[in-house]
């Protein structure tokens, strides 16, 4: 258990944290129920998605500008596929765009290998690209989503044998997030590969000493980050209804989560559960001011200032980390 | 035959084409400036005229501005990508501050968001060491989040564009555009304050080599915290002419030159990773980018289009000029 706690320490910490906004948000607003939890659920979906995609490729030891225009751009292809048709034809668009996210995020890390430009750049020029080509699926916000799909992320999962109450306590969206996270995450946090994406991200040149396919690796990991952002735009799909080519704040959120999480941005540190508890409680804070009744555009503010405050802290962190003199 | 095993080896044409592009990068932009102007003049014969020129270089001041600051912020390895909500923050409260207050209030009301903003990158960059990139898109945000709260105060009283910005955006004087009467002061200011004083230096120091420069007794944060508050006063000033040139003061008025003014700087010459480049190539590149835009409209290319070929080009250019670099 003291094992654990060690290890674990920071997302404990952060849990309690989350447990303690929860208490806050309930003092706040006594009549906070499951029906609020489970629209908290729904917002956080594609703030998740966009997390985990930041966080494989920070673990991995780089950064991933272009997931808010990646998501942008899936969201606006599901919108315009699905738009007109019907009902079954959703059950193609699904792996469709899912392929394509996974498709150009493998682009993504073929140019850093072949290009040899820093991820920085290139995925700042593909956050260029991938927003022109959402502008170009989709003019103007549109297009519309399959009924069944808006469903998925609706009401409950009903659990057999726990009681109503509780069960009101377990909204699809939340189900539908974890299911998604674990079928990705946990078989390759134990395979062969994830170890390689942690290695390539503590120390590049030892892990390629020890026989890590650096380049093959590197790929992966993009590739795998835009799996999540294809699946944050799917998310901002279904949730709205429509496809808005304009990214959302996704980026800058995304690396606050990732920050927050405990994932050091310098790679090879941290899991994916810290930054999914993370961005809930970024949301959540967000719903505490809602609540307050604070204009929502001064909540806008107070968010951007309390992530880049985040962003400030992590990097004074792992500048504080490093040993004397050492560059940057 | 013999003679040739004995004879130097001739370099070949590719090498020599790549040394010649690394030591002179001006004639090589100078050479595709006119191509694109003659491939203009092709497409819709007499479009290159007296009107044209004045019309182009209109257009194109603004984007040469701000590519300035992102001349100046990437030769110490950083970027600036708040300058477009400076900007536009600076034209929105100068269009509304003007109805009520005197001019010299206005201006300095409009100049005071820049200073704030650009003392907050310079700090988070400089002190904190977060990334330049994520830094100033978290500014942008916040600013924009102010900024949407202000309009809120404002709606009541109006906006109107002051008549000198009027003059000097859009106004013609011989055939010359007066807003030549800023863009000559303040690109000479940037070249000489680039090569000549100790400022300049400095900034390249920094970019080109931290820790040396660190160790030399630079003090990093104070050239860095300088350098932002500079680079964001100039993209208020910006602003100003813009909104004479635009003459709708909105929330978006300066974000669509964001993206082109980072890939004026990379085709201008100037290293996305510190050190290397110059203000002049950067105004020619501002120059091609504005050709360029004019020939893909005429062409009918649609934004997202032009979107995806500026982010090809900064990939493609940055990647190009690293291949010269390593091949020194």
């Amino acid at each position: 258990m003291s094992r654990f706690l060690r290890n674990q320490g920071w997302v404990a910490g952060l849990f309690a944290l989350l447990i303690f906004l929860f208490v806050v948000t309930k003092l706040i607003q006594p009549g906070y129920g499951s029906g609020d939890f489970g629209s908290l659920a729904r917002a956080v979906l594609p703030y998740a998605f966009a997390v985990a995609a930041q966080t494989v490729v920070v673990i991995a030891g780089g950064i991933d500008l272009s997931v808010a225009a990646m998501m942008a751009l899936t969201s606006v292809t599901a919108a315009s596929m699905m738009n007109g048709a019907s009902e079954e034809y959703a059950l193609f668009v699904v792996p469709f765009v899912l392929a394509m996210g996974l498709a150009l995020g493998a682009l993504n890390g073929v140019l850093i290998v072949v290009t040899r430009v820093p991820d920085i750049v290139v995925t700042l020029a593909m956050l260029f690209v991938l927003q022109g080509a959402a502008l170009l699926v989709l003019e103007a916000p549109g297009g519309a989503a399959a009924e069944w799909l808006k469903a998925s992320v609706i009401g409950t999962v009903p659990i057999p044998g726990l009681p109503d109450w509780a069960d009101a306590w377990v909204p699809k969206a939340l189900v539908l997030l974890f299911v998604c996270l674990c079928i990705v995450w946990i078989p390759l946090r134990r395979s062969r590969l994830g170890l390689s994406i942690y290695a390539i991200g503590s120390n590049e040149l030892a892990a390629f000493r020890s026989g890590v396919p650096v380049a093959r690796t590197r790929i992966v990991a993009y590739a795998l980050s835009g799996l999540f952002a294809a699946l944050g735009g799917l998310s901002l799909t279904i949730s709205t209804g429509i496809g808005a080519p304009i990214p959302g704040p996704y980026l800058l959120a995304s690396v606050a989560a990732v920050v927050l999480g405990g994932v050091a941005l310098g790679g090879g540190k941290g899991g994916l559960l810290g930054p999914i508890i993370a961005v809930f409680v970024l949301r959540l804070v967000r719903t505490d001011l809602t609540l307050l009744a604070i204009d929502p555009n001064v909540t806008a503010i107070i968010e951007g200032l309390i992530m880049v405050a985040v962003v400030m802290f992590g990097a004074f962190i792992t500048m504080r980390s490093r040993p004397a003199g050492a560059t940057p | 035959m013999t003679d040739i095993a004995t004879m130097p080896q001739p370099v070949s044409f590719g090498r020599r084409l790549k040394r010649f592009m690394a030591d002179r990068p001006l004639i090589p932009l100078i050479i595709l400036l006119i191509i694109l102007v003659v491939i203009l003049q092709v497409l819709r014969p007499g479009i290159v005229n007296e009107r044209w020129l004045a019309n182009t270089a209109k257009f194109a001041i603004p984007l040469a501005i701000l590519a300035g600051c992102q001349t100046m912020t990437m030769l110490t390895g950083g970027i600036d990508l708040s300058v477009g909500t400076v900007a536009t923050m600076s034209a929105f409260i100068m269009a509304t501050q003007i109805v009520n207050q005197d001019p010299a209030v206005a201006f300095l009301l409009a100049m005071l968001p820049a200073v704030l903003i650009g003392l907050v990158n310079g700090i988070g960059v400089g002190v904190f060491r977060v990334h330049p990139l994520i830094m100033t898109l978290g500014t942008s945000l916040i600013g924009t989040g102010f900024l949407q709260v202000y309009q809120r105060t404002v709606i009541a009283s109006g906006a109107k564009i002051p008549d000198f910005l009027n003059w000097l955006g859009t106004g013609v004087t011989y055939g010359f555009p007066n807003a030549l009467l800023l863009f000559v002061p303040v690109a000479v200011l940037i070249v000489f304050m680039l090569n000549r004083t100790g400022f300049g230096r400095l900034l390249y120091a920094v970019g080109d080599n931290e820790r040396a420069a660190r160790l030399s007794g630079v003090r990093y944060w104070q050239v860095i915290t300088a350098l932002y508050v500079l680079s964001s006063l100039l993209a208020g000033i910006t602003g100003l002419l813009y909104i004479g040139l635009i003459k709708a003061p909105s929330l978006s008025l300066a974000e669509p030159l964001v993206l082109p003014s980072v890939a004026a700087a990379v085709i201008g010459g100037t290293s996305i990773f510190g050190g290397r480049g110059g203000y002049t190539g950067t105004i020619i590149g501002a120059l091609i980018l504005t050709v360029l835009t004019t020939l893909l409209t005429i062409l009918q290319m649609p934004e997202g289009g032009r979107r995806i070929l500026f982010g090809f080009i900064v990939l493609f250019v940055t990647a190009a000029y690293l291949r010269i670099v390593e091949d020194r």
